[in-house]
């Protein structure tokens, strides 16, 4: 990507991404655009460069934020009417560190509202359009920041994975996609979905800028007790892998998936081979019960997360509420989303007393047996390969009336996500009407840098 | 038909004393503070805020456990409770639902009963809601401030046991310097669970919540068994129900049905990680632990006072850490400052329960100065609240009243010199007549007089002892 410097100026950078954003507008990649704020930011870092002072390892780069972030320039919506008016008074975290490396906001993108999907049509503002398809899904939740990367708009965004949100719009939209382990980046300021599983992450055009502004974000954060101390500092090639072997996973190279993608993964395995790895197939009899155990475990924190949504002190209040049982019911049928409302459902439903046990607690124990499948995994291999998704981007509006078949294009994502592992969503061809096709990564918890570093050997 | 038994099991909310709240950096003491002052958003639960616990409250929630000689869970975790009302910002209470820090304990209590614990645990309190006509406004500075909930087993029989119970908890908390204690403030809180039967099967309870003295704790547990007596009586049954507590009808009047009780949902909190403690912590703390109430009623049996009058005394943690220091210096001048403490400390009006008193040393001298016979036992008293005044913490005893002119004239020589002033005097000539033929009441005069002389420093048994000699 390119840094401002004395040749460069960050105003010219700002002002490019600014304008592009506006030629691709009809994507709908973008909620809102930060122009004035940008643009001021951008003179500021070319004073500073001016004057001869460090601006930062991400200087005057237009960056796009994901519109659960929050920060005070414009309104943090997180695509739902309960926040369409919403400002925040604090700053991410993540935001914090990278803005504090000169990065430049110049805007936010679309999301599912609360990041509840994996196609941006449950935005309360509409659908994105896929950067190479306008007539289907751009992939989600965090399907703005996919397409603005892909167009060339932003050369990094900041997305969200509860269980795909960043590797299934990248993977749909051709572009790199981390998901880092649990607890690497900050959740301190991002509007929270499922706290077990919620991740920050980017999306970019190449693995080492994958790589910078992971390690920018990446670590210790006092505000957020479940984050790591930062392992996110070694240079790339000394990342490397101890056992040279990866494992395949025959359970999501078969029935059900697409054609064009197993082979796209089968060729990836190849270069692999070639370049110097051992491709074993394996099996992981658990990862079928994934699924099962996400959509139990991920609404329960959904309907807890969302419980703060009131009407009370900030965001929607409905103007038909006449007193407090109205406040809540009214504020909340009309802020939310029917795919919000169907988690919450879900989620009350299996935390209710009598289902408690046979639900979350059950699915809890299945999590467990999960992690310790992938355990024994690692103790053979580096990392596992697999697809992003079973199928290329699908059309807008195929899946909205089928919530299931909704849920069943994360059955790849899903598990690393109830494990807390790194997944990395790596573009690895395309179909033959065009559409791009994403392998997908798995390491042990905290060897991000590892699968970044193995993408790297066979990065085109 | 048998007597009903009563059986009564509380539950008490304490505020911990942190300088921070449970789960936010914000000042916990919001006392006398403009409402919504004392909020961060982590309290208001603004989108995307995590808690981050206080490790003070964590090692209050310890020295509390240790105080109630219960059991502490090295490992425990907190739970989400949910319910929608407008003093809890997240719409969930970060509780601990299913492994509290505090595990099972025992307090004895002063008549020698013991009350069980079942558990106690760590919490986070709500809001405040004011009510205004058509409109209601919520304050949020109480919100978030620690919370430790002490769960009783129904050990309690009567409402005086149910009162002592809290009374203690109350001095508990307060020696182990994890809540204020301030009762009006609310923080101490009590929810009392009464049944009565005359079977060897418990009966239906009903909950009083929210009971915030000492006293509405024993009246509230008085009509109850009034109440579900009478029904009883009746042929009726009593409702397993939540009622409130009216302290100026005296009644308690039914809130919530169990059939209309919450179903809170309780999760797992996923935003904090456990709480791992080291046996070494536990131990650690136990050792700094200051003694509790049980120890000093054990120091002070030796010392015959009246019951009421220990209480009284170790109400106040101050007051039983210097007796407990006289004592240790020296057990016979000890009774003395008890009685001063009961008779002349306690009955100030506005008892500072701060106020530095003077060290158990000082105490001790001032007792022995009476014993000499250097001070009379009024005087002594006048030193003492010199010295309760905090005015003068850095003279000794001796020097106060030496200042204050009160030290007793035991000196011969200048008690003979008055006493012969005072049997010339011609008002005093029938008297001194009198005490030579052997009319010792007419002595009583005459010391007097030789009081009024010395201006009362005079010890009056020396003056006695002189008298007789010059009139014998």
């Amino acid at each position: 990507m390119k840094i401002a410097d004395k040749n460069t100026k960050a105003v010219d950078l700002v002002r490019a991404a600014l304008e592009k954003a506006k030629e691709y507008e009809d994507y709908h990649a973008f909620i809102s655009m930060n122009e004035a704020h940008a643009l001021e930011r951008a003179r500021e870092i070319d004073e500073k460069i001016a004057r001869g002072e460090d601006a930062g390892r991400l200087a005057g780069v237009p960056f796009a934020l994901k519109d659960n972030y929050l920060s005070p320039e414009g309104h943090t919506t997180a695509a739902a009417k309960m926040l369409e008016n919403f400002i925040s008074p604090i700053t991410a975290t993540a935001v914090a560190r990278i803005e504090a490396e000169g990065a430049i906001m110049i805007g936010r993108t679309n999301l599912d509202a609360y990041a509840h999907g994996g196609s941006t049509e449950n935005s309360y503002f509409g659908p994105t359009s896929n950067a190479y398809d306008k007539t289907r899904v751009s992939g989600g939740s965090s399907g703005g920041s996919a397409v603005a990367v892909a167009l060339d708009i932003v050369p990094f965004a900041l997305g969200s994975d509860t269980g795909g949100s960043i590797r299934q719009p990248a993977s749909f939209n051709g572009v790199y996609g981390v998901k880092p382990t649990f607890g690497t980046v900050s959740r301190y300021g991002v509007v929270a979905m499922a706290s077990s599983t919620d991740t920050m992450g980017c999306f970019a055009k190449n693995v080492d800028d994958a790589n910078l502004v992971m390690s920018i974000m990446a670590g210790k954060d006092e505000k957020d007790s479940t984050t790591l101390n930062d392992f996110w500092t070694k240079p790339l090639e000394e990342a490397t892998p101890a056992k040279k072997k990866i494992g395949l996973i025959k359970d999501f190279m078969g029935e059900g998936v697409d054609e064009e993608v197993k082979a796209a993964i089968r060729n990836y395995a190849d270069k692999l081979r070639k370049a110097g790895y051992e491709i074993e197939e394996i099996r992981m009899p658990t990862l079928k019960y994934a699924l099962a155990i996400y959509y139990i475990v991920v609404p329960a924190e959904i309907a807890s997360n969302l419980s703060r949504y009131d009407g009370i002190r900030y965001g929607l209040r409905s103007k038909e509420a006449k007193d407090l049982d109205s406040v809540y019911n009214m504020t909340r049928d009309e802020g939310f989303m029917p795919e919000n409302k169907r988690r919450i459902m879900i989620g009350n439903f299996v935390l209710s007393s009598g289902f408690f046990d046979a639900y979350y607690l059950k699915a809890q124990k299945a999590r467990t047996l999960l992690i310790n499948e992938y355990n024994k995994a690692f103790e053979k291999y580096d990392a596992l390969l697999c697809p992003v998704a079973p199928r290329p981007a699908f059309k807008i509006g195929e899946n909205t009336s089928d919530p299931l078949q909704m849920y069943l294009e994360d059955v790849m994502t899903v598990p690393p996500s109830l494990a807390g592992l790194p997944g990395l969503s790596i573009p690895a061809g395309e179909s033959k009407a065009g559409l791009p096709i994403g392998a997908q990564l798995v390491g042990p918890r905290q060897s991000d840098q590892i699968l970044l570093h193995i993408a790297k050997e066979v990065e085109e | 038909m048998s007597e009903y038994k009563i059986t009564i099991g509380i539950e008490c909310h304490v505020q911990l004393n942190t300088k921070t709240k449970l789960f936010s950096g914000v000042d916990n003491d919001a006392v006398d503070k403009e409402p919504n002052s004392c909020v961060s958003p982590v309290d208001y639960a603004l989108p995307g805020m995590l808690p981050v616990l206080n490790k003070v409250a964590v090692e209050k929630a310890v020295k509390a456990g240790l105080a109630m000689n219960c059991k502490i869970n090295l490992v425990s975790r907190f739970d989400r409770k949910h319910y929608y009302y407008p003093d809890l910002p997240k719409g969930y209470q970060i509780s601990q639902m299913y492994q509290p820090i505090i595990g099972a304990g025992v307090i004895h209590l002063p008549d020698g009963s013991d009350v069980h614990i079942e558990h106690a645990h760590l919490e986070e309190d709500a809001g405040k809601l004011s009510h205004f006509g058509n409109y209601s406004l919520v304050d949020l500075n109480r919100a978030g401030t620690p919370l430790i909930e002490i769960v009783s087993m129904p050990d309690i029989h009567s409402a005086a046991q149910a009162r002592a119970y809290c009374e203690e908890l109350h001095r508990l908390m307060m020696y182990a310097d994890v809540t204020n204690g301030d009762l009006y403030q609310g923080n101490m809180r009590f929810d009392v669970n009464i049944s009565i039967s005359n079977t060897d099967k418990l009966g239906t309870r009903a909950e009083i919540k929210n009971l915030n003295s000492f006293r509405s704790v024993e009246r509230a547990v008085e009509y109850e068994y009034k109440r579900q007596k009478a029904l009883l009586e009746k042929g009726e049954k009593v409702v397993q129900e939540t009622r409130g507590w009216n302290d100026t009808t005296g009644k308690t009047t039914s809130q919530r049905s169990k059939e209309e009780a919450q179903d809170y949902r309780y999760m797992p909190e996923p935003d904090v990680p456990p709480i791992v403690l080291e046996q070494s912590y536990v131990d650690k703390v136990a050792a700094e632990m200051p003694l509790m109430p049980a120890d000093y009623r054990g120091k002070f049996s030796v010392l015959n006072l009246d019951d009421s009058a220990v209480e009284a005394i170790i109400n106040y943690p101050v007051l039983a850490k210097r007796l407990a220091e006289v004592c240790e210096a020296n057990v016979k001048l000890a009774p003395r400052v008890a009685n001063w403490f009961a008779s002349v400390l306690l009955a100030e009006e506005n008892l500072d329960k701060d106020f530095t008193l003077a060290t158990g040393a000082e105490l001790t001298e001032l007792s022995e100065m009476v014993e000499k016979k250097e001070l009379s036992s009024t005087a002594a008293k006048e030193v003492l609240m010199e010295m309760y005044d905090h005015k003068n913490t850095s003279k000794t005893p001796h020097q106060l009243a030496k200042e204050m002119n009160l030290l007793q004239e035991n000196d011969t020589d200048a008690l003979s010199a008055i006493i012969d002033e005072v049997l010339a005097m011609p008002e005093c000539a029938k008297a001194a007549e009198d005490v030579k033929n052997g009319e010792m009441k007419a002595i009583g005069f005459l010391v007097g007089q030789v009081m009024k002389k010395s201006q009362g420093k005079a010890n009056p048994a020396s003056v006695n002892e002189l008298i007789r000699s010059k009139l014998s």
